[in-house]
């Protein structure tokens, strides 16, 4: 990509890239067919989440499995605030924009709680507690039912398409349009993130928490902001899905739906986000495709139902062993570890923080082990060194 | 008052299996320094197995002991197959793959079996005694108590006073010198995993016929009150989880009989939350900081 427009640099390389990827999208939906073009939606909707979680995870080395919750959060402030919203007479451009502030906003809040709890811990316990979280969903849904209306969810009113498209576009198309905008403001945000300063302090952070709080990285913050800027990711895709369908209920977020991001961010290649379009792109693609040659098959209607749905879990199970087993960049790590073996020295490893870690990882009582052989003769190297290197 | 005795009793007997599952989890960490997120699912395929076996033989104690022999084996599966090959090097790695396989066993479970819940009879009689007119434990939670208590008798003794139990902790404690001294490490680490899988299986078995029934996704609530257990009581520590299992089923079982069953997966996400954040070492954990 570098060879493109080679004069342009720094953020303003990213707005435009950005933009031209938008309006290729956009234009793209012109070629879709409705249910395409819905698709096309729930892919932009799942983009920011999984955008989100592979920030977190791949920069931050923060493990979030309740994804699903934060988005919930998203859809459930987009559709109360837009509910209330069409209750004062409010409709239109402006009823979507505060509401989809709102579910962002009501995300941000959830992950920032989630992230203050998170700070002060590393990875298996922060994955536990994000998973309860997603489980306990379904229970808070039905014990504040005055507000969030049990199992049932929120319905919203309908967006219709703006008068001046009427002529031009299908609803569908209007929705993956709204959707497309969404996800490419919020990925463009997610990737100022990564290559901003922040995401420098998430990378060090990551790496070597001591080695960090040396140079001057408040830990805890950069965890924190880690978190909410996810989660903020995560509710704008919560209130876009919202917008699509017009409801907002827990069956819609449940712990599968949670893995299913995860798989999106892991085959994607943690840490990137074009990765994350790859990925999203994937969990909505192939269980349709599965069900698909399921349906092809003509096998029993016992067996179909039984293969629905579990089938491609059954398949994203295994590409997750595969790929965290096999190639822990994912998919978009091939052409990144050629590119950046060319400018700078770092490696894909040290990239997915698959390295450096090794000696911090046991409990207090293997204090003798820190510093075993294996460790130190392997990758580790030292992170202020690296973070030179990634900057530039 | 009498409400109260019946939930507590009701909630020891529950708590003795978070407590059994988070020790399962204490020895996975213990041998391998592993969260194993699949514990859950790797237990429901052994109770499966269990359940089949009780239903061709109609006895109840084969398909206990086909169980827990398919949970070791399940384990060892695991950790040669697949465990062994995660990169070591971040604890993210092996709970990513742990949630694949999770994934891999519940739809396989679910494409075998469907959707269904399969009730699993007791092999007791699960209605209450009443002690001077109280409903207190049933003859099924006696039982339930007697094992999981026993279980953990056994493995107390097979840690401290056996060689195989001094080999398992000095590999999970030093495996560089461990390993100079003679100790096979890859081996104790398998064994470690065995032992784990079945204790799971165990406490697995001994939950679903107070449950709704056998369903591939019957152990995911499981999972998640033993891995509360496991953060209450440090997951270093084999008497935090006898404990923390115990304060957890007493709580839950108050909560569930005071506030309903629906409030019971909150009331896990506080109590989480609140330990987490006042005391993240766990609270029967002497340690400073939980490092992962």
């Amino acid at each position: 990509m570098k060879r493109v427009f080679p004069r342009l640099t720094g953020t303003r390389r990213v707005l435009v890239f950005a933009g031209i990827l938008t309006l290729l999208a956009i234009g793209g939906t012109f070629l879709l067919d409705p249910f395409r073009n819905f698709q096309l939606a729930t892919a932009a909707a799942y983009l920011c989440a999984v955008g989100g979680l592979t920030l977190l995870i791949g920069l931050s080395g923060q493990l979030s499995l309740g994804h699903a919750a934060l988005m919930a959060a998203g859809g459930y402030g987009y559709a109360l605030t837009s509910n209330a919203l069409t209750d004062a007479g409010v409709d239109g451009v402006v009823r979507f924009a505060v509401a989809l502030v709102a579910g962002v906003v009501a995300a941000s809040l959830l992950g920032l709680l989630l992230g203050l709890a998170g700070a002060r811990l590393r990875g298996p316990y922060l994955a536990g507690l994000t998973l309860a979280l997603v489980i306990a969903l379904p229970a808070f849904t039905s014990v504040f039912s005055a507000v969030f209306r049990g199992d049932q969810g929120v319905q919203t009113a309908y967006s219709p398409v703006p008068e001046f498209l009427n002529r031009l576009i299908a609803l569908e198309q209007w929705q993956a349009w709204v959707a497309i905008g969404v996800a490419s403001v919020t990925t463009t945000a997610l990737v100022l993130v990564r290559r901003g300063v922040g995401g420098l302090r998430m990378r060090a952070v990551r790496d070597d928490e001591t080695a960090a709080r040396v140079n001057g990285v408040a830990v805890r913050r950069v965890k924190v902001t880690a978190f909410t800027v996810s989660a903020a990711a995560a509710g704008a895709g919560g209130a876009v899905l919202c917008f699509v369908t017009q409801s907002v209920s827990p069956g819609g977020y449940t712990l599968a739906f949670s893995l299913l991001l995860l798989v999106a961010a892991v085959i994607g290649g943690l840490g990137s986000i074009g990765g994350a379009a790859l990925g999203a792109v994937i969990i909505v693609v192939l269980p349709w495709l599965l069900n698909v040659l399921a349906g092809a098959l003509e096998l029993p209607t016992e067996l179909e139902q039984r293969l629905s749905g579990n089938l491609s879990v059954l398949v994203f199970g295994v590409l997750l062993i595969i790929v965290m087993l096999v190639r822990p960049t994912g998919l978009a790590g091939s052409w990144g570890v050629r590119r950046r073996t060319k400018s700078t020295h770092t490696s894909a490893d040290a990239e997915l923080g698959f390295t450096a870690s090794a000696d911090r990882m046991p409990g207090s009582d293997q204090a003798p082990n820190r510093q075993s052989p294996a460790s130190t003769t392997g990758t580790t190297s030292n992170p202020s060194k690296q973070f030179l290197a990634q900057e530039r | 008052m009498d409400r109260l005795a019946f939930l507590l009793a009701t909630g020891l007997a529950r708590g003795a299996i978070f407590a059994l599952f988070a020790l399962s989890l204490v020895l996975i960490w213990r041998a391998a320094r592993i969260i194993n997120f699949a514990q859950g699912a790797m237990a429901l395929v052994a109770t499966y197995l269990a359940f089949a076996v009780t239903g061709m033989t109609g006895s109840y104690a084969a398909g206990l002991a086909a169980g827990i022999l398919g949970g070791a084996a399940i384990g060892w599966v695991v950790e040669r197959g697949v465990m062994r090959h995660a990169p070591h090097s971040t604890p993210l790695a092996g709970v990513i793959v742990a949630i694949g396989l999770v994934m891999v066993l519940q739809s396989l479970l679910g494409i075998a079996f469907g959707p269904q819940y399969r009730p699993m009879a007791a092999p007791f009689d699960e209605t209450p005694i009443f002690v001077g007119g109280v409903p207190l434990l049933s003859p099924y939670d006696i039982f339930v108590l007697v094992v999981a208590l026993g279980v953990m008798g056994l493995l107390a003794l097979l840690f401290t006073r056996t060689a195989l139990g001094l080999q398992l902790r000095a590999s999970a404690f030093a495996p560089e010198v461990s390993r100079m001294l003679g100790v096979r490490v890859g081996r104790m680490v398998t064994i470690g995993w065995m032992l784990s899988a079945a204790v799971a299986a165990l406490a697995a078995l001994l939950l679903i016929p107070t449950e709704l029934g056998l369903n591939p996704h019957s152990t995911d609530m499981l999972f998640v009150y033993a891995f509360t257990v496991a953060v209450v009581g440090g997951l270093d520590s084999p008497v935090g989880a006898l404990l923390g299992g115990l304060t957890v089923g007493v709580v839950m079982s108050l909560i569930t009989g005071y506030l309903g069953s629906t409030v019971a997966p909150i009331g896990v996400l506080v109590l989480l939350v609140v330990v987490l954040l006042v005391k993240p070492g766990g609270v029967f954990s002497m340690r400073e900081a939980r490092t992962a």
